[in-house]
């Protein structure tokens, strides 16, 4: 299986699709985090002008753990696309280059075969989003100095810096084990497709309609939305309340690794009787 | 199934949504065989092939691969196996060595030595470290056999290996699947549509049509069966008639629109050429042709191939 692992990732690591999302992250996030630098104190500023009235805010507020938290939210919507773009590929890509015909045709169960491809997956997107957080905070710290954490969340709450880092630690797990529910869903798809944009596509779709049902207040919708796996990616900002609610979080990740699975079990299915006609 | 048989199939047969692709395909071959696999276009050759490399699910029957059944002891089966499946793709952003490194990895495991020494035999040796995208469709089709004899496997299985090459291309893959028989004693499944190619290097061979199989037996033996016949024009018509109905050798002269009909031996058609221009006649065809090649014509609607 180590070798099996080993292949694809040298066939992932030397494909320069897989390092897209590392590029656009690498842009992005210097980008943010300079204009935060240079405005950024005026948006906290605009973010609590009525408790200014009220309480007597001290100390840096505005430093490299609220930009880092900040971070964490405006790119989720955009980190399921760049994580598509990998695992979508991982069997769809095999189909559209035609090189099922050269894998396949090896004494080694299929089975196996997706599970090296589903490990590499893993792989992908824990480094991914690890990336991520590596650089945001790690440009942060130098950059916008250190301080205590301000979160908006129901409310204010203001979490001391040394009770901050373990609770990006803890968030960023939670967020790659997400993520990994969405690239699941994307290697679904890719099971099943003979190209590469389809599960993209596909993926993307999913995002969106949930997306919808999740923001639209409508009780049909409400009810709906305990089954829709989009109801508990949420998971990470739960590590910033205080106290943090681990049941709900356990339970919740939980939820998530189900889906993972039954998206990995679905795709072997597929993949396992799947004839090669391309 | 005999030892010496390495491949069976039982029965086997696919269905495509409103059709079968391949049905009651009964086929044998023989340790040390160069098996010739015929058919035209669409007669259920690559889905057969498919079949027996496990690329599609049989929708009856069975393959046999070393008395190993390919529906349950897929693994078992396929260790032995190596093959190309019409037209060789590779990874074009990875090296040619990358490339069988990967297929190596799936086949168990390979080192460079033997990397090396199949990228020598088919003439890549110093391409290995160039990326496949740079390479032509040739070069292509000699680094498929390269990964199909990576494992050392016993029997090769090559699909239609030279389509799209060039008349030295197609020579040079003739002469290397000669030197596999011949030299490494492979057996070797040769799917192609051409019927030339497979009389070239071919022992046995099986002819599929419309996804039923026709024959299959000995190159010779199916080639020397059934009626044979020599097609004779010349001029001037009349005298080269009377000419031909005195000659021993011939036993039967028909008329034709474009020339003569003869039922003779082909051993004889030398003496016969040479006693038609002692007598002044202006020849201009002698054809050999066996039955079995008018059904291949036939079948191909006598574009000369299958």
């Amino acid at each position: 299986m180590a070798r099996l692992l080993y292949i694809e990732l040298i066939k992932t690591f030397l494909k320069k699709r897989t390092f897209i999302g590392f590029a656009i992250v690498a842009v992005i996030v210097p980008l943010i985090e300079i204009a935060m630098k240079l405005e950024g104190g005026r948006f906290l500023q605009a973010t609590t002008r009525s408790l200014q009235q009220d309480f007597f805010l001290v100390g840096n507020l505005f430093n490299a753990w609220l930009v880092s938290y900040n971070m964490m939210n405006s790119l989720w919507v955009h980190i399921p696309l760049l994580i598509s773009f990998v695992a979508g590929d991982m069997l769809a890509g095999e189909a559209t280059a035609g090189t099922y015909r050269l894998i396949l045709i090896r004494p080694v169960s299929r089975t196996r075969i997706l599970l090296a491809k589903y490990a590499a997956t893993v792989f992908y997107t824990i480094l991914f989003v690890f990336f991520l957080g590596a650089l945001s905070i790690g440009l942060a710290l130098p950059l916008l100095g250190r301080g205590d954490l301000i979160v908006f969340q129901h409310g204010i709450l203001i979490l001391p810096e040394s009770d901050v880092a373990w609770r990006f630690l803890v968030a960023y797990l939670l967020a790659a084990w997400m993520m990994l529910t969405i690239a699941s869903l994307a290697f679904f798809f890719s099971s099943f497709v003979e190209n590469a944009i389809g599960p993209i596509v596909g993926t993307m779709g999913v995002l969106i309609v949930s997306f919808v049902i999740m923001s639209i207040p409508v009780e049909l919708f409400e009810s709906m939305r305990p089954y829709l796996f989009m109801y508990y990616t949420n998971i990470w900002q739960k590590v910033f309340h205080d106290p943090v609610p681990w049941e709900t979080l356990w339970k919740d990740a939980a939820v998530l690794g189900a889906y993972s699975l039954a998206f990995l079990g679905a795709a072997w299915g597929i993949f396992v009787r799947k004839d090669i006609l391309s | 199934m005999s030892s010496d048989v390495i491949l069976q199939t039982s029965n086997l047969g696919k269905h495509f949504k409103r059709r079968w692709a391949v049905r009651h395909l009964d086929l044998e071959i023989h340790r040390g065989d160069v098996f010739g696999f015929l058919g035209p276009n669409g007669a259920g050759k690559s889905t057969t092939i498919r079949m027996l490399l496990s690329l599609i699910r049989p929708t009856e029957g069975d393959v046999f691969l070393f008395g190993h059944s390919l529906r349950t002891q897929r693994q078992l089966a396929l260790k032995s196996v190596g093959g190309i499946v019409e037209k060789p793709d590779f990874y074009l952003y990875l090296t040619a060595y990358r490339n069988l490194e990967v297929v190596g990895a799936l086949n168990g495991g390979t080192t460079k030595r033997r990397i090396f020494e199949v990228l020598d035999l088919v003439g890549l040796g110093q391409r290995a470290y160039d990326k496949v995208k740079t390479y032509s469709h040739g070069m292509k089709q000699r680094l498929g056999i390269a990964q199909a004899l990576l494992s050392d496997p016993e029997l090769v299985v090559l699909d239609e290996p030279t389509s799209g090459l060039d008349p030295q291309g197609m020579k040079e893959i003739r002469d290397l699947i000669l030197h596999l028989s011949r030299a490494q004693k492979k057996t070797i499944l040769l799917s192609s549509h051409l019927l030339h190619e497979v009389e070239l290097v071919a022992t046995r061979m099986a002819i599929i049509n419309k996804g039923e199989l026709v024959t299959q037996g000995e190159v010779k033996k199916l080639l020397d069966e059934g009626e044979k016949y020599v097609l004779l024009s010349g001029e001037p018509k009349k005298k080269l008639e009377l000419l031909l109905r005195t000659q021993r050798c011939v036993q039967k002269v028909e008329e034709q629109t474009d020339g003569f009909r003869l039922a003779m031996e082909f051993s004889d058609i030398p003496q016969l050429t040479r006693t038609l221009v002692r007598n002044n006649i202006a020849v201009h065809a002698i054809i050999p042709r066996r039955s079995l090649e008018d059904y291949f014509l036939s079948l191909t609607e006598n574009d000369g191939k299958l």
